[in-house]
């Protein structure tokens, strides 16, 4: 259905000073605040904000989907120059699907589990082109293949939970792709996806939006994704857009302070734990409800002006000379932007002292059963293959590696909440691989600890701040009297740098930053020389990451901690990382000082890891080396060298077909940097760095 | 698949023999079999007449020895009186005791013989459970459309008024037992004198004093929608009530799934969604209850039969409990463990089948 009278050089998407609110049984709600943009054709725009900023929220505007209590109060969305806010639903149900689609977040829950993926592809234009059946298959088996998926005429007889998150991935943006849309929405299309399976998404979504010349709206608060796939782009806080504008001008030349702030709480190459912190935004996001007036931003502001940031509602206003360039400050142009960041004190790097963890040759297999009723052939899952490392005291060791590498396993089997299969632990002079945790004393309970991934989770939701830590202190025999308990409880509210009348509240009044700070509390409470942190900012905004980890920083400075920092994200494990272990398949593949680590000579998959990596910075050049194909199957590994499958460089190797029957041997180069590599040593010091920082 | 249902088959053993020797026990209790003698000798028997009898008649041992007789793995007993007549309870009438097995419980197909009916328990017992099968059938072909239906159209969109109406109506409807929503019925259908038949029949719309038939006794020779449909409805009400709140739930959550959103978004028309996305995935949680919902009509069909006077399983139970039938009690049990262990078996392998991601281990 395409509409005659619109004329392509004007705008596809035109959103006017649009409001939207939420109405619950109390009040108003106001999500999203007098927010305008444009999407011109075949071009994309990205929206960067913080979880609550309402980008969400606009896109589904877009889709006209808010569901029962969101309701536009004002403002318009033209597409194609037709106002979407004043539709029937018979004339939006013919716009969604066929001229608007939209690819979400999780991939998993957006198929439906009972149907077959041909069926819910082919569904598309048959509702909207009353195309035949077998017509409808035959464009789907097409836009499949379109999608780089393997063997369309299976994946189209499979049902979703046969396939993995990346080609299920494939399939939602095939299912948007089935009628060419004109405008594509995509919300965080690639969170829940690995880094190397997301740069083929983010590959696959460009190369499509050329060819079909489809205009994209993609939303992310990932903002070295934005830079990746957009050309323009629009930063929301707190409902509204602040700063708007082409994407390269709006990363070097950014005129708002909050855009600012988010640039320097993010790890990019360059920044350092102790020579260069991170700086976090201080404060919280507001809730909707309670905004303060005036400039939303302006209480988490250094630049804020008080009688002035906070009188009236301000307006955006265009940076002139750029391309459609704006900005929601009214100080803009009176702060200097080239200004150094404000110094942080830099910290003394902690000293390294003794071998504190010694983990050799640990294995954990665990057998799983086949067929659908429990029966069938027993097979073996070989999470953990041969892991050997050392850490050291007030050490940062990072574990890196994608779902299904074999490092949550690796924690459960160092706490004890599960025993190794064979191999030894020895935690300060005790092994402990075939302890469970029920059968470790309270000290070695105590000194090895565990912060979690998902804050929301991992707090009992009905017990207050204080007393969850006071149990764990009575749990690890801490203190002599509850009032020492109490006292010590407070302590370590401190030391988490949360104000001790959080003592009294309950989780449900905390924020995710905060929350997480309770867990870190929580793990320190019996002086933990070991800390385990599995992703323990992964789930949090990016703002508050850079706190969380600084906290962590410090903390292990005191206590000269041994940290154990699980993570995919590189960027992150780069900036406080002293060693890094990289993991694939349960083996550890290459291991080092994170400058070895991150320098070429690289391990093939670190490579390739390392370019997969989206960075925020226009300065930095990548080199693309996108993996063909999923991670395979840990029942199932390939023989031979567990990455041959997908490695760019196995035809070096000689002799040929080395890699598919022997598994390579750990080797030792220069400085004690280990690499598990059948590649000569000529080919590995030729390779060349992946990320390059341009001349300034 | 077969290791599975091997062991579950297993468990369900197992559980049956719990079940029924916890009967037998019951059954079996000293009072009982004194009430037993003097029923089948005479009610003036004296205490020591009664206790001889109990042993002449098998009745006598540990009651694990009379359990192993009773399912067939023990020898029968064999008792030679002072008459020199020797009987045993595999010598039936003009079988000599040489002629006889050795071996004869519920594993021999020997149920023994009811003293309330006259007759094998297990020729009655089929009987009796045809008819009530029948009945089953029919509450089924109404109860499941019904209630699927209901809570369907009171899922697809919470809180709207068709689901509050029809909430409310599975509600009540689930909150009034048998033995009240029997009695309405039949006063408000089934009443010479009160309700809408003596309405109908001074208006001249139907013949009989009734609308419906109070009794269904002449159902057992051949049902029509008249003397059928109240019983049916009676058990049916309260299990429409229950599957169609249970189907509801499913059918909510099921909306707010974040597929049903991506159909939405593709421009399927609501009707569309509902059939095609929603209903599949909304069923897979009331099957099993559909699939318990069988031993429960157990239950219902006992207070039902009876108060239709229908002679179907749930008359038999009640009649051998009430006239003391220890023989016809433990094939009733028999019956009821069996069908509550087999839907449970049914309900479980369905589920594998109606949701491809389910493994069971």
């Amino acid at each position: 259905m395409t509409d005659t009278t619109w004329d392509p050089s004007k705008p596809i998407l035109e959103i006017d000073n649009l409001s939207i609110s939420f109405f619950t049984r109390l009040r108003e709600i106001p999500a999203v605040m007098d927010f305008s943009c444009k999407v011109m054709a075949g071009e994309s725009m990205g929206l960067v904000g913080e979880s609550g900023c309402g980008k969400s929220t606009v896109a589904l505007a877009v889709m006209r989907d808010l569901g029962k209590n969101g309701r536009i109060v004002a403002g318009s969305i033209k597409f194609k120059g037709r106002d979407l806010t004043h539709m029937t639903d018979d004339e939006l149900r013919h716009i969604r699907g066929s001229e608007i689609a939209m690819i979400y977040q999780e991939p998993m829950a957006s198929l439906n589990p009972a149907m077959k993926i041909g069926a819910q592809l082919a569904e598309v234009p048959m509702i909207h082109r009353n195309m035949p059946r077998a017509e409808a298959w035959a464009l789907a088996r097409q836009i499949v293949a379109d999608v780089r998926l393997p063997d369309p005429d299976r994946i189209l007889n499979s049902y979703p939970h046969q396939l993995s998150g990346g080609q299920q991935q494939r399939i939602v943006i095939a299912m948007a792709l089935m009628s060419k849309p004109a405008l594509l929405i995509l919300d965080e299309p690639t969170t829940a996806l690995d880094v190397t399976v997301e740069a083929g998404i983010v590959d696959l979504v460009k190369d499509l939006g050329e060819k079909y010349g489809t205009s994209m709206l993609f939303i992310s608060h990932n903002l070295g994704l934005i830079l990746d796939v957009c050309d323009r782009l629009c930063v929301m806080y707190s409902g509204e857009a602040v700063e708007t504008g082409n994407v390269v001008q709006v990363f070097d030349k950014m005129r708002h302070p909050y855009t600012q702030a988010l640039f320097r709480s993010i790890p990019l190459p360059g920044a350092d734990k102790n020579a260069r912190p991170l700086v976090s935004i201080p404060g919280n996001f507001p809730l909707p409800h309670e905004r303060p007036p005036g400039c939303n931003f302006g209480p988490r502001c250094d630049y804020f002006q008080a009688g002035r940031c906070d009188a009236t509602e301000i307006a955006m206003s265009p940076v002139p000379g750029d391309d459609r360039h704006a900005s929601r400050c009214l100080k803009w142009t009176e702060i200097d932007w080239d200004a150094p960041m404000k110094a942080k004190v830099s910290k003394a790097k902690t000293p390294i002292g003794r071998v504190v963890l010694k983990m050799d040759d640990l294995q954990k297999y665990y057998s799983i059963s086949g067929g659908a009723f429990g029966g069938g052939t027993k097979k073996v899952v070989k999470a953990n293959e041969s892991l050997s490392f050392e850490a050291r005291e007030g050490e940062t060791l990072a574990i890196v590696g994608e779902s299904g590498c074999g490092k949550s396993t690796f924690a459960k089997v160092l706490m004890g909440l599960e025993t190794a299969t064979s191999g030894s632990i020895m935690l300060f002079d005790e092994n402990v691989q075939s302890t469970p945790i029920q059968k470790r004393n309270t000290d070695t309970v105590s000194s090895v600890q565990m912060v979690f991934q998902n804050p929301f989770d991992t707090l009992n939701p009905s017990m207050s701040v204080g007393r969850q830590i006071i149990r764990a202190l009575e749990i690890f025999k801490q203190g002599t009297s509850d009032q020492d308990r109490a006292d010590r409880m407070l302590k370590l509210l401190d030391l988490v740098k949360l104000p001790r009348a959080f003592a009294e509240r309950m989780p449900r009044q905390l924020s995710g930053g905060q929350k997480q700070r309770v867990g870190i509390a929580r793990a320190f409470a019996g002086g933990a020389k070991v800390v385990v942190a599995d992703e323990p900012v992964s789930a949090l905004d990016v703002s508050v990451q850079a706190a969380v980890t600084d906290l962590l920083m410090d903390i292990q400075r005191e206590n000269k901690t041994t940290l154990l920092f699980i993570s995919h994200d590189l960027s992150i494990v780069r900036y406080l990382s002293d060693r890094v272990l990289v993991m694939y398949l349960g083996h550890v593949v290459e291991t080092g000082t994170t400058d070895q680590v991150f320098q070429p000579p690289y391990h093939p998959y670190t490579e390739a890891l390392l370019s997969a990596v989206p960075i925020a910075d226009t300065k930095v050049v990548r080199k693309r080396i996108v993996l063909e194909g999923d991670i395979p199957s840990a029942v199932n590994p390939p023989p031979g060298c567990p990455f041959q499958t997908r490695c760019r460089w196995k035809s070096q190797v000689a002799p040929a077909g080395l890699c598919d029957r022997e598994m390579p041997p750990m080797r030792t180069l220069a400085g004690g940097h280990q690499i598990k590599c059948h590649l000569p040593e000529a080919v590995l010091t030729q390779m060349e760095p992946v990320i390059k920082v341009a001349a300034e | 698949m077969v290791i599975f249902v091997a062991r579950r088959l297993g468990v369900m053993v197992l559980t049956a023999l719990v079940l029924t020797f916890i009967v037998f026990f019951l059954t079996n209790l000293p009072p009982n079999l004194e009430k037993l003698a003097r029923t089948e000798g005479s009610v003036r028997m004296t205490d020591e007449a009664v206790a001889s009898w109990i042993e002449g008649n098998g009745h006598g041992g540990s009651v694990f020895t009379r359990y192993s007789e009773w399912l067939g793995i023990a020898p029968g007993w064999v008792i030679t009186d002072e008459k020199g007549v020797t009987r045993g309870r595999c010598i039936d009438n003009g079988v000599t005791a040489e002629d006889a097995p050795r071996f004869c419980g519920i594993l021999q197909g020997d149920w023994g013989f009811s003293t309330f009916s006259k007759e094998p328990v297990i020729a009655f017992l089929g009987e009796k459970l045809a008819a009530t099968g029948w009945l089953m059938l029919f509450v089924m072909l109404v109860m499941v459309p019904v209630s699927l239906l209901m809570g369907v159209l009171s899922g697809m969109r919470e809180g709207s008024r068709t689901d509050r109406v029809l909430s409310s109506a599975a509600i009540a409807t689930t909150a009034t037992p048998e033995y009240v929503s029997g009695v309405i019925l039949v006063a408000v259908f089934a009443s010479a004198t009160t309700g809408l038949s003596p309405m109908l029949k001074e208006w001249g719309w139907i013949e009989t004093n009734t609308l419906f038939m109070g009794t269904a006794t002449s159902a057992e020779r051949g049902f029509t929608f008249w003397n059928f449909g109240l019983p049916v409805l009676t058990i049916a009400l309260y299990g429409i009530g229950y599957i169609a709140r249970m189907t509801r739930a499913s059918m909510t959550e099921v909306m707010t799934q974040q597929y049903i959103r991506t159909a939405r978004l593709k421009g399927v028309a609501f009707k569309d969604v509902v059939m095609r996305h929603a209903l599949r995935n909304a069923l897979i949680a009331p099957f099993t209850v559909i699939m318990l919902q069988f031993p429960w009509l157990l239950n219902g069909v006992v207070i039902v039969e009876t108060l239709f006077n229908y002679k179907g399983f749930g008359w038999t139970l009640v009649q051998a409990a009430g006239n003391n039938d220890i023989e016809l009690l433990l094939g009733c049990s028999v019956v009821a463990v069996f069908v509550v262990l087999v839907t449970q078996l049914i309900s479980d392998i369905g589920y594998v089948f109606l949701n491809p991601r389910i493994r069971l281990s």
